[in-house]
């Protein structure tokens, strides 16, 4: 009871939270001091005033903008966010087709960091003050530091230009109808994005998990356990890892963010047609209700992964719930 | 312990890395107002020429000196970075400290407001903000400095509710001042070392998101490149083999944010000795 009583709390939360976004969202568009139509129809044509106003009346920029606000939440809410002005297509097919790219990119690169910086993480919290503890958390704190579309680069440069294993750009291979492309290579495609996504998220959850690691070695219970014989690799596996991975779990859910924002810029280095590089097209060309579109599955992405880290934060950890 | 041997104590090891970091940070700047525009001349019997003495980081397609145009770049890169971090510390202080006294409402408020703005991937909002404000170097400076605050905001908020009951305060209450003057006598000197720490944080963040938004095409124009626009603009030319307009741009973006956060944590340690351990 009490379980879902939090549940439904944090549901409720993040309900509200999604509104209050959509309105910051609606009136920094509308603020903005890009004009939908000159962006419309483009710098260099002239259009009559009449035309100005039938596109005005027809697109529903005449009427006040709460009014506006209003249609718009109506619409998303039954899953119709408008027409995209640069793709001509509904802006809900967009995301749609390019959430699935984006996805398995994200979907792999969060597992693949996740697990590498577990180990790594545990590694290193069992060669504590070692050579090999160095070096991982050496990595890790640089790691922090390089940003992603550099060390996309640098992937590029290295494995397309140099050693010509990888194709540089699109997820597709040019020349072939979509149709055509066969699963090995979409993965072709897929695996120098991925590999600069999961470097992203690794330092963090390797840190943590040191971190953690090593305080579990600390304790008492593994004393004891050291005492009764059990080898490391033992103690690892039974005391270990379990009061370890939950936490790492929850905490690479909350990475959901910057996942995100990793995406955008990746799939720009890499030319990958996901939601990131979208969004960019959509910013740059000012095409709104695209960009609005994008921010709102964005943010909803963000919320669920951390409304997943709460729920599994209150599950592992009971003193946390008193804190509502 | 391990120290001793190495002939170095942790403070000492502080003010090392301090110096070398700061240092790094000054030669870059200094370069860069040394270096003139004459190196940034069209020149097409230079062009694409790999890097060599009289050129460290080479030249690009057009004859341009990199090197000039890497540390002008990084110059721009961390002037924004600067604003964006001081504005988003601005803010973080204001409502981190009205969050914490000025009652449950406001907490309130304040903590939804937070959540909300980290609820949205921080590069995502850059993009929305500077679409907002109609694009360039403002719509970046915005971008940056409303995005990272609510982090900064939190630490402050629980910093303040830490000492809020302490029983200095709860004696400045009862002589009858005011909020503000409370504030201003006794929160604040308390909490300026984090907000210090805060801001040296956030400013690698920043210089981060800036080059990253850049990089993406939004802002700045060609003209007055920044990092991330020189690295773009890298993206055509690393096809046909001119690796070092990318990789060495890069480099020193990566040194200098790394400089920055060194700064950050050592004065956190120097600040903070209690949490110096971790």
């Amino acid at each position: 009871m009490e379980k879902l009583k939090y549940v439904i709390y944090k549901l409720t939360r993040g309900i509200t939270l999604l509104i209050g976004l959509s309105i910051l969202t609606f009136i920094m568009m509308h603020n903005s001091p890009i004009d939908p139509i000159t962006a419309y129809v483009g710098g260099d044509v002239n259009i009559s005033l009449e035309q100005r106003a039938a596109l005005e009346a027809y697109w529903g920029i005449d009427k006040h903008p709460v009014e506006q606000y209003l249609t718009w939440l109506k619409n998303i809410v039954r899953g119709d966010m408008g027409t995209s002005k640069v793709h001509r297509r509904p802006v809900s097919d967009i995301i749609q087709e390019k959430f699935l790219a984006s996805f398995a990119l994200m979907g792999l690169s969060w597992i693949l960091s996740g697990s590498i910086g577990f180990c790594m993480g545990i590694i290193a919290a069992i060669k504590k003050g070692k050579v090999t503890d160095k070096i991982i958390k050496w990595i890790s704190y640089i790691q922090a530091s390089v940003p992603t579309f550099w060390l996309g680069l640098l992937l590029l440069i290295i494995f397309s230009v140099w050693l010509e294993w990888f194709p540089i750009g699109i997820s597709v291979p040019i020349g072939v109808a979509s149709s055509d492309v066969t699963l090995m290579d979409r993965i072709h495609h897929l695996i120098l994005p991925v590999a600069t996504l999961s470097v992203l998220g690794i330092a963090n959850v390797t840190l943590h998990t040191r971190e953690k690691m090593i305080d579990v070695l600390n304790s008492e219970y593994i004393v004891f356990a050291k005492a009764r014989g059990e080898t490391t690799w033992q103690i690892i596996k039974n005391h270990g890892l379990r009061n370890v991975a939950l936490p790492a779990i929850t905490l690479h859910f909350a990475y959901f963010g910057e996942l995100f924002g990793g995406s955008v810029l990746a799939e720009q280095v890499f030319s990958y047609p996901g939601l990131g590089s979208t969004l960019t097209e959509a910013g740059l060309k000012s095409d709104m209700p695209l960009l609005m579109g994008i921010v709102m599955i964005s943010a909803i992405f963000v919320f669920t992964g951390n409304m997943l880290a709460d729920i599994l934060n209150s599950v592992i950890n009971p003193c946390l719930k008193e804190e509502i | 312990m391990q120290d001793k041997k190495r002939g170095l104590n942790a403070r000492q090891k502080v003010i090392l890395t301090l110096t070398v970091s700061i240092g790094l940070i000054f030669i870059a700047i200094i370069f860069s107002f040394i270096l003139t525009n004459e190196n940034l001349t069209t020149n097409f019997a230079k062009k694409s020429l790999p890097p060599s003495w009289s050129h460290l980081f080479g030249t690009d397609w057009l004859g341009r000196d990199m090197l000039t145009r890497t540390l002008k770049g990084l110059r721009l890169s961390l002037f924004v970075g600067f604003l964006g971090a001081s504005i988003g510390a601005v803010i973080a202080t204001i409502l981190g400290i009205c969050a914490a006294t000025l009652g449950k409402k406001a907490d309130y408020i304040i903590s939804w407001l937070v959540d909300m703005f980290i609820g949205i991937p921080h590069l995502v909002f850059i993009i929305l903000i500077s679409f907002a404000v109609g694009g360039g170097i403002k719509g970046v400076v915005c971008g940056v400095a409303f995005t990272h605050w609510p982090s900064l905001t939190r630490i402050i908020r629980a910093e303040v509710l830490s000492i809020k009951n302490s029983e200095y305060i709860q004696m400045a209450k009862n002589f009858g001042k005011t909020k503000w003057f409370i504030v201003r006598k006794h929160i604040m000197p308390h909490i300026i070392p984090q907000i210090m720490v805060g801001f040296l944080l956030l400013f690698p963040h920043a210089i981060l998101h800036e080059a990253s938004i850049t990089f993406l095409g939004f802002g700045l124009s060609v003209q007055t490149p920044s990092i991330g626009l020189i690295l773009s603009e890298a993206v055509k030319h690393i096809s046909v083999g001119d690796w070092w307009l990318a990789v060495f741009p890069g480099l020193l973006l990566v040194l200098v944010v790394k400089s920055f956060d060194n700064i950050g944590e050592q004065v956190r340690t120097l600040v903070e000795p209690a949490t110096a351990n971790e």
